[in-house]
């Protein structure tokens, strides 16, 4: 069992996370191209080693955005994606 | 020295004390130059150099393989081969793998141990029952051989599945394919090694490709941990390392590596004879030559390169495999491993000329890449050797993901594997 950390609940087994993509991978805005669109929908960076993915906490329902190494699956560090402040 | 595999040369070498036996294949030094390159010596890899020596004629040919050959997902697969599938492309493909399958180890002199002790997909409600109803006419549309069995049949067939009338998944029916079956994973990467061996393919093990060689925009060979070695065509079937490999040619694919896990039970006297898959509890399971139950399920849900196994995962396929068969509980389970699967979001695999012009991936494959092989190396020896696609490789191009032609498997036939 994998320990991830959720910025607001702490280190949870790794069943309740949800895998949500790359970090950055911005939608695009306006009239773009089939290009760009299939890049954002369908393209992934698929990192070997360190990695910057999106997460879901399942039980709070949070994203956040999580380092980790996709060899060695250590967590290298996760933060929210909004501060609570700014919430 | 004997190298033709048959009772009259076992009978020959029996007598000489076994003195005579040629290796398998060579393991020469890399050349400078090759017509074709092909990186990965999986199963996928080693077929297509095969093929490529023996259909098109073109003999300069390495397979550089970082390991050892089939050390990938080749030699951690559970051997499943069918060709149940819902779409017609997907079925142009894996039946033309099944039918290379039933005349494999004639054509390559080498056992593949295929037993086509068929697949039976059990269903577990009446509204999974309707949806198999539908497709099995699919798949018979197809042209494929399947039957849609009634509860009275799979109870006939398999007496040891959990029949209780307080079953969790009780049983409704089942689609069945006779033609599928299983077969020796390292026999069929050794058998098409020594095959193309012998056809002058340089095999390469113990060479990792670090970087590729790009001039004007194209691919003109590979940097590897013996030097470089330059190509008129390279290929890539490298399965899960298909991303990390992509971003050194400086281009991103439409994969995610995940893993995979199965496992092993110690072997027991012969109960089970055929391939049984659960959509339900997503386990499936059949017995090995030697007497294990060979026992696999979905994905691990965290992207891994890490080629192992968690713990969530492997409970909720064992539970899944003890609810169906209580008599498995007595069973020890003696190894358990993972691979690292390159995922695509349809399900298919993809055969396409990557961004950087020269460069070709095989990849894709996800959960069900070694029933492909032998249609798999078909069909991107005929890529690398014409610079085009064969009619059944055309629609697994990445062009698909931006026409939005999608060949989405795992929700039409609703299984992986
Ligand atoms: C647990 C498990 C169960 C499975 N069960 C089934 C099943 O029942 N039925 C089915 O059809 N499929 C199954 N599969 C999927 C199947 O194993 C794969 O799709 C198939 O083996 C892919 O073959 P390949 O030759 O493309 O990949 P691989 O056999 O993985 O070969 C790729 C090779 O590339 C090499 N490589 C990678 N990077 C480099 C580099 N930089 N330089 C040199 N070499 C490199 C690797 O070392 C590897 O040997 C299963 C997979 C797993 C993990
Ligand atoms: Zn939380």
């Amino acid at each position: 069992m994998q320990l991830f950390t959720c910025p607001f609940c702490g280190p949870r087994g790794e069943s309740e996370f949800h895998f949500g993509g790359d970090a950055g991978n911005i939608r695009p805005e306006g009239d773009v191209s089939a290009e760009v669109w299939t890049d954002y929908l369908y393209f992934k960076n698929n990192s070997r080693g360190a990695a910057r993915q999106i997460w879901m906490h399942l039980a709070c329902r949070e994203v956040f955005l999580m380092e980790r190494d996709t060899v060695t699956h250590e967590v290298i560090s996760s933060e929210a994606l909004v501060q609570e402040q700014q919430a | 020295m004997t190298r033709h595999y048959s009772a009259i040369s076992l009978l020959k070498e029996g007598l000489n004390g076994q003195q005579g036996w040629r290796p398998a294949w060579r393991s020469p030094e890399p050349k400078k130059r090759y017509d074709v390159v092909i990186i990965g010596g999986g199963g996928q890899g080693l077929a297509t150099a095969y093929y490529l020596a023996k259909t098109h004629g073109l003999r300069n040919v390495a397979v550089i393989e970082r390991g050892w050959l089939g050390g990938g997902n080749t030699g951690r697969n559970t051997t499943a081969i069918r060709s149940n599938y819902y779409y017609p492309e997907s079925t142009a493909l894996y039946d033309l793998s099944l039918k290379l399958y039933e005349g494999l180890a004639k054509e390559l002199n080498y056992n593949i141990m295929l037993s086509q002790r068929g697949m039976m997909q059990v269903i577990s409600s009446p509204g999974e029952m309707e949806m198999a109803a539908r497709q099995v006419n699919a798949m018979q549309v197809n042209g494929i051989e399947v039957e849609l069995f009634d509860r009275g049949e799979v109870q006939r067939r398999v007496p040891i599945f959990n029949f209780a009338p307080d079953a969790r998944y009780p049983v409704y029916g089942a689609i069945f394919q006779p033609r599928a079956g299983v077969a020796r994973h390292d026999a069929v990467a050794w058998g098409y090694a020594r095959a193309a061996d012998r056809l002058g393919v340089d095999i390469i093990q113990q060479c990792d490709v670090q970087e590729f060689l790009i001039e004007g925009g194209r691919c003109v060979g590979v940097q590897t941990s013996k030097g470089e070695i330059r190509a008129d065509r390279v290929g890539m079937a490298v399965a899960g390392s298909s991303g990390a490999l992509a971003a050194k040619a400086g281009f991103r694919l439409p994969i995610t590596s995940y893993t995979l896990q199965a496992c092993v039970s110690e072997p027991v006297k012969p109960i089970f004879d055929t391939v049984l898959l659960s959509p339900m509890t997503g386990t499936y399971v059949s017995q090995s030559d030697k007497g294990e139950m060979v026992i696999g399920g979905g994905l691990d849900r965290v992207p891994s390169y890490g080629q192992r196994g968690n713990l969530p995962q492997l409970e909720t396929v064992l539970s899944g495999l003890l609810e169906m068969f209580p008599i498995f509980r007595q069973l020890r389970l003696l190894r358990q491993w993972g691979g690292t699967v390159d995922v695509t979001p349809d399900s298919s695999p993809i055969f396409s000329e990557s961004p950087v012009p020269g460069l070709f991936v095989n990849g894709g494959w996800g959960t069900g890449g070694f029933k492909a092989i032998p249609a798999g190396g078909t069909l991107f020896a005929h890529m690398l050797a014409t610079g085009s696609h064969h009619e059944i490789s055309r629609p697994f191009d990445l062009a698909r993901f931006r026409s939005g032609h999608m060949i989405d498997e795992a929700a039409g036939a609703g299984i992986a594997h």
